[in-house]
């Protein structure tokens, strides 16, 4: 009857309690919904590359090289050297080797110039493969293949020449050699998306005619003499190892690390994302802290509603007295109804937030690369529920005590 | 015939309210016997309220008795003392006795909630509720929402829910005020009937002298009580 009454005391309050579970909901959704995103980002995160043993480039910090490597962000310091590449490629404990030569650009989006094998061996996803959405791998030196992104961003269709700009931001073009886009990729929310692909080949085609960095004046070689060049790369920017057993990993990445002929270093790509995940991870931690502070927030109000109703209840209060309830009763009443409130405001986050999610999902999943999955609440967003109901009962407790208080002042009689 | 105990006594008693020098209450002796009415006449501010505190137990005497079928409620904790007004005690306010968003049949029950005892006494109480609505001439509305009650039907309902489970005291603290002239007699009418039929005591407070007639005696606040007023 207890829990009756306090349904029905609730009830007779409906516009404040409502607005109050409403805003408890909406602070729900946000702090799961944020919690989601985290949880989705830091999966797609650790899933941009996978089925990689090692990652090799010049010596540098771990991160440095997982960040110009796979998320074309920065410059490598220094390249490889074709020797040291073909001496690593030749060890017994390799199985493969993927190299990749990056530097280039083309409009926003980095060139990387790397060997077919790459579109079998890198993964993404657990073992995704990636996949033509249209057109085919690049056959011809030059020939393009392009990430989703750049498709998207640029408008590119199958067969549309492309210019490739030496540098990051350079003005100068190599204009004198006209890609040709052979194939687009299928969107993956990896950095990949991002990334035009050209041959090894390409890539020392492009640069015949350069040297140290600048294009030798009045010399342009016509295409024609390039095919017929040999076109041998002379270093690679940082090369994807996948060893035989993985029992080797850590013996070929010490063999890597101590290569006598150059500094050169290995990495584990699992290693090395956590690490830098350790340094991205401080934002949305600082994002859950808002989130959590917007639940708060909305706790708050409604210790404040709570304390306001108090007034206007303590005519109730005091039939509850007369009537023989304890202060302690009443005190209860109050945490009951917080409580109450808090739950409502709790289910209907969550159920706020799947809506949202079953709305969003396709669109977060093509604009960022981020794939929400939906799937019943885990045990720590569970716990997080409930979490908020025990904050909702602890943060009544102060206009419960104070109730109390009244109670007990006022005993049976209120001269209101 | 043997006069019984009293069933409500205060003897000796010197109240004072926490943080406030200037009231203080003192009643020298009163008691009710066991099945007496008494109409206990004041105006307001003569101490009535603060003396049905005390007999309540939401209020504890500084000093001196106070006795209610027997307990000293001086003596007893705050719980205690909950508990025993719960079970000893049903009260009739002057107006707003019920919780507006319960059903009739909830506010009349509610007593029963923090009563074991009277719970008990009162057996199946959908029934006993229905049995004293029928009494009272309340047409069936247990299901009712209090609210939608009139002020006349509130009062009746407050009569039911002191009576269920049949404490031994009834307090009224100007049950009728709220009512008009005819309302006001049908009320007693009512009240008296039920009281008399299970020989319960009933304490009335009241500023109204024309009542007293029914009553079996019928105290002037001044008689028993003490008021000291010191200009703050």
């Amino acid at each position: 009857m207890i829990l009756r009454l306090a349904i029905g005391s609730l009830g007779a309050r409906a516009l404040t309690v409502a607005m109050t579970v409403l805003a408890i909901a909406l602070s729900v959704a946000l702090f799961l919904g944020v919690e989601k995103v985290r949880t989705g980002a830091k999966a797609s995160f650790a899933d941009t590359i996978s089925g990689t043993d090692l990652i090799v480039g010049a010596r540098s910090g771990s991160v440095q090289l997982l960040l110009y490597s796979v998320f074309r962000i920065g410059n490598a310091t220094n390249n490889v050297t074709w020797e040291s590449y073909q001496d690593i490629a030749a060890r017994p404990e390799v199985d493969w080797i993927v190299p990749i030569s990056l530097g280039d650009s083309h409009r926003q989006f980095r060139v990387m110039g790397t060997t077919a094998e790459f579109f079998e061996r890198y993964k993404y996803r657990q073992g995704r493969a990636l996949e033509i959405a249209d057109g085919a791998v690049m056959a011809d030196l030059f020939d393009t293949t392009i990430g989703a992104d750049v498709a998207a961003t640029l408008g590119y269709k199958v067969g549309d020449p492309i210019v490739v700009a030496h540098g990051i931001a350079s003005f100068t073009k190599h204009d004198d050699q006209p890609f040709r886009v052979s194939g687009i990729l299928e969107k993956t929310g990896t950095p990949v998306d991002r990334t035009v692909i050209v041959s090894m080949e390409a890539i020392e085609a492009i640069h015949v005619d350069w040297q140290n960095g600048a294009q030798l004046p009045g010399q342009s070689t016509p295409i024609e003499v390039i095919r017929q060049m040999e076109l041998k790369p002379k270093a690679v920017t940082a090369a994807l190892v996948g060893v035989e057993s993985p029992l080797q990993t850590f013996g070929l990445q010490r063999a890597i690390n101590e290569y006598p002929e150059e500094p050169l270093l290995a990495v584990l790509p699992g290693v090395a994302l956590q690490e830098l995940w350790a340094i991205v991870g401080v934002a949305e931690t600082a994002l859950l802290g808002v989130s959590a502070m917007v639940v708060i927030t909305a706790l708050i109000g409604m210790m404040a509603t709570i304390f306001s109703s108090l007034n206007e209840r303590r005519r109730e209060m005091a039939i509850f007295r007369a009537m023989g309830a304890r202060p302690t009763t009443i005190m209860g009443l109050l945490v009951l109804e917080a409580v109450l409130t808090a739950a409502a405001g709790a289910l209907i986050g969550v159920l706020i937030l799947y809506i949202g999610l079953a709305l969003a999902q396709p669109l977060i999943d093509s604009a960022f690369g981020l794939f929400l999955p939906i799937e019943v609440p885990s045990i720590r967003e569970f716990w997080v529920l409930i979490g908020v109901v025990l904050a909702s009962a602890i943060v009544s407790m102060v206009p419960a005590l104070r109730a109390y208080h009244l109670s007990l002042a006022d005993g049976m009689m209120v001269r209101t | 015939m043997t006069t019984p105990d009293p069933i409500l006594a205060l003897k000796d008693v010197r109240f004072r309210w926490p943080g406030r020098t200037s009231f203080a209450l003192s009643v020298p002796d009163f008691s009710i016997e066991a099945g007496e009415t008494v109409l206990l006449l004041g105006e307001s501010g003569s101490g009535k309220s603060t003396l049905l505190s005390l007999i309540c137990g939401t209020v504890i005497a500084d000093t001196g008795l106070v006795s209610v079928a027997g307990s000293d409620l001086v003596s007893l904790s705050g719980g205690q003392r909950d508990r025993y007004r719960a079970e000893h005690i049903g009260m009739i306010f002057q107006q707003f006795n019920l919780l507006p968003f319960g059903s009739v049949l909830d506010n009349i029950l509610l007593p029963l909630r923090f009563a074991p005892s009277r719970r008990k006494r009162a057996g199946d109480g959908r029934t006993e509720a229905r049995k004293l609505c029928t009494a009272l001439g309340l047409p069936d509305l247990l299901s009712a929402k209090s609210a939608s009650l009139s002020v006349g039907q509130q009062q009746r309902v407050a009569v039911a829910r002191a009576l269920i489970g049949r404490p031994p005291v009834i307090i009224a603290d100007e049950p009728t005020s709220a009512l008009d002239a005819n309302s006001q007699l049908a009320f007693l009418d009512l009240l008296f009937e039920q009281v008399k039929a299970h020989g319960t005591t009933l304490l009335m407070v009241s500023h109204d002298p024309r009542l007293g007639d029914r009553f079996d005696r019928v105290v002037r606040m001044d008689e028993v009580s003490h008021v000291e007023r010191q200009a703050a």
